[in-house]
C-alpha cells in the first residue's frame, strides 16, 4: 500500500518533470531550426522562436471541420501531448531514476512512443480531409516500419543485460545503472555500435522528420495529417513534437550513453542530481544535433516505398546483425 | 480584433496561385532563400491554409480560381492578413481585357496591402509584409 506522501511526492515531481519536458523540448526544437539555418548559410531564428510560435498558434482562431469528427479530432493532440509526457516520466534523467520507473519497463515505453503516431493516425482520419487520410496511411505504414529495428534494438539490450546475470534486465533503471558498453568484448562494441547508428535512424522516422517526413510532406499532401489543424490544437501537436524528441534523445542517453558527472566531480545528495541532469539535457542536444538536424539538413524525402524498404531491409538487416554480434560476443566469451 | 506581439514574430505564410504567369511566384521563391532569410524573423511558407496567418495571392484572379481562392480565404483562421503580389492582382495587369477573369483580388477577397511590380522584388515582397504588420497594429489601436 502506497502512503499519501509518496503519492503527493510523485505528482508534484511528475508536474515539475513534465513543465521542464515541455519547455526543453521546445528549446529543443528551435536549438534544431537554428542549426538547420546556419548549415545552410542563414542566420535562423532566434532560439525562443518555437514558443513564439505556440503563443501565436494559443491566440489564434481554432477551425473544426464540418466534416471532422469533432470528439476524436480535438482529442488527437490532448492524447498525443500526454502520451510523450508519460513516456518522459519513465525515463531516467541523469542520476534521477524513472518517476514511475516502478510500474513499467523498455517494453512499455516502446508501446507507448506508439501512442503518439497514433493518436496523429486518428486524428487525421478524423479530419474527413483526403489530404489528412493519405498522411494518416502513410504514418501508419512508417510506423511499421521502423518498429523493427527499434524492436531488434531493445532485443538485444535486454539480452545483454540478462546474459549477463543482471536481474531486471528490462527495467530502464538497471539498463542505465549497468553501462552496456561494459558488458561487451570487442565484437560486441563493433555490434552495439552498428544498433546506435541504426537507432541514430530511427529517431528521425519516430519524429517524422526529413527524410522520413512522408506522412506530413508539406509540398505534395499539404501537411498530411496536420492538414486540417489550425491554433490551439496545431499548438498542443507542436509541443507534443518537442516531448517527443526529448524523449527519443533521453531514450538514446539512457540506453547508450548513460554515464554521469557527479561521480567523476564527487558530488552527491541535490548538487549531483542538478549536475547531472543538466548533463542529461547537454547530451539529449547534441545527439538530437547529430541524428535529427544534420540527417534533416542533408537529405531529401524519401517516397514512402523508400521508407518502408529503407528499414525493413537495411536497417532490419543492421538491428539484426548487431543484436547478432552481441550474441556471438557473449557466447565466445562463454568459451574462452 | 486582438492580435498578440508573438503575432508579429511568427507570421506563417500560404502562397495562392490565382492565375500568375508564374513570375510573382519565383520572386516569392526567392523571398525565402537563404539570402534574405525571411525564418530570422519567424516568417516560414506553410502548405496549408489552416496553419497561416499571411495569405500571398499573385496573379490575376481567373474565372475558375475564384471560387478557390474564396475558399482557401475562408479556412484560414483569424487573425489573417492579405497580400496581393504582382500588377496582375490590383488591376488585371497585361491581362486587363481578358474574357477569363473574374476580376482583380479585391474584388473576390478582402485584401490589406498591395506590392505592385512585374514582378516585384523580393525586397519590395519583405516592405509588404512589414506594412500589413503595421497595417494590423494600426487597426488594433482603432486608428482604421
Amino acid at each position: 500500500m502506497l502512503s499519501m506522501d509518496v503519492i503527493l511526492v510523485t505528482i508534484l515531481a511528475a508536474g515539475a518533470l513534465s513543465i521542464i519536458g515541455i519547455v526543453v523540448g521546445l528549446i529543443l526544437l528551435g536549438i534544431d531550426r537554428r542549426i538547420s539555418a546556419r548549415m545552410q548559410a542563414r542566420i535562423g531564428p532566434p532560439l525562443r522562436q518555437p514558443f513564439i510560435d505556440l503563443k501565436k498558434l494559443l491566440s489564434k482562431e481554432n477551425i473544426i471541420p464540418e466534416n471532422a469528427i469533432p470528439s476524436l479530432f480535438n482529442a488527437a493532440p490532448i492524447v498525443a501531448l500526454a502520451s510523450s509526457i508519460v513516456v518522459l516520466l519513465y525515463l531516467p534523467i541523469g542520476s534521477m531514476m524513472p518517476i514511475l520507473g516502478g510500474y513499467g519497463d523498455l517494453i512499455l515505453v516502446m508501446y507507448l512512443l506508439a501512442v503518439p503516431a497514433l493518436a496523429m493516425v486518428a486524428g487525421g482520419f478524423a479530419s474527413g480531409s483526403p489530404y489528412a487520410t493519405v498522411g494518416a496511411q502513410r504514418e501508419m505504414v512508417s510506423m511499421i516500419a521502423y518498429e523493427l529495428p527499434l524492436a531488434s534494438i531493445v532485443i538485444a539490450v535486454a539480452w545483454l543485460l540478462y546474459s549477463s546475470g543482471i536481474a531486471d534486465p528490462f527495467a530502464l533503471s538497471s539498463i542505465v545503472a549497468n553501462p552496456i558498453w561494459s558488458l561487451v568484448g570487442p565484437i560486441g562494441m563493433v555490434g552495439l555500435f552498428v544498433l546506435l547508428l541504426t537507432f541514430a535512424w530511427v529517431s528521425p522516422a519516430e519524429l517524422s522528420k526529413i527524410p522520413f517526413d512522408t506522412p506530413e510532406a508539406e509540398t505534395e499532401l499539404a501537411g498530411g495529417v496536420l492538414v486540417e489543424y489550425s491554433g490551439k490544437n496545431l499548438g498542443l501537436f507542436t509541443i507534443a513534437q518537442g516531448v517527443k524528441t526529448l524523449v527519443m534523445g533521453g531514450l538514446a542517453v539512457a540506453i547508450f550513453f548513460p554515464w554521469n558527472l557527479s561521480p567523476l566531480l564527487g558530488l552527491a545528495g541535490y548538487a549531483a542530481l542538478a549536475v547531472d541532469a543538466v548533463f542529461f539535457f547537454a547530451k539529449v542536444i547534441l545527439l538530437m544535433i547529430l541524428s535529427v538536424t544534420v540527417i534533416r539538413t542533408g537529405l531529401a524525402r524519401f517516397r514512402i516505398t523508400h521508407v518502408v524498404t529503407l528499414f525493413w531491409v537495411w536497417f532490419g538487416v543492421a538491428g539484426l546483425f548487431g543484436l547478432s554480434l552481441v550474441i556471438l560476443d557473449s557466447v565466445l566469451a562463454g568459451w574462452f | 480584433m486582438t492580435l498578440s506581439p508573438s503575432f508579429k514574430r511568427s507570421l506563417w505564410v500560404f502562397h495562392f496561385n490565382a492565375g500568375s504567369c508564374n513570375g510573382c511566384d519565383i520572386e516569392i521563391v526567392a523571398t525565402i532563400t537563404p539570402r534574405y532569410d525571411p525564418e530570422r524573423f519567424g516568417v516560414r511558407l506553410v502548405g496549408s491554409p489552416k496553419h497561416a496567418d499571411v495569405l500571398l495571392v499573385t496573379g490575376p484572379v481567373t474565372k475558375k480560381m475564384a471560387p478557390r481562392l474564396r475558399r482557401v480565404y475562408e479556412q484560414m483562421p483569424s487573425p489573417k492578413v492579405v497580400i496581393c503580389i504582382g500588377t496582375c492582382g490590383q488591376s488585371g495587369g497585361v491581362f486587363y481585357d481578358s474574357y477569363n477573369l473574374d476580376g482583380p483580388v479585391d474584388d473576390v477577397i478582402p485584401v490589406d496591402v498591395y506590392v505592385p511590380g512585374c514582378a516585384p522584388r523580393p525586397e519590395a515582397i519583405i516592405y509588404g509584409v512589414v506594412t500589413a504588420l503595421t497595417k494590423l497594429e494600426r487597426i488594433e489601436r482603432g486608428e482604421e
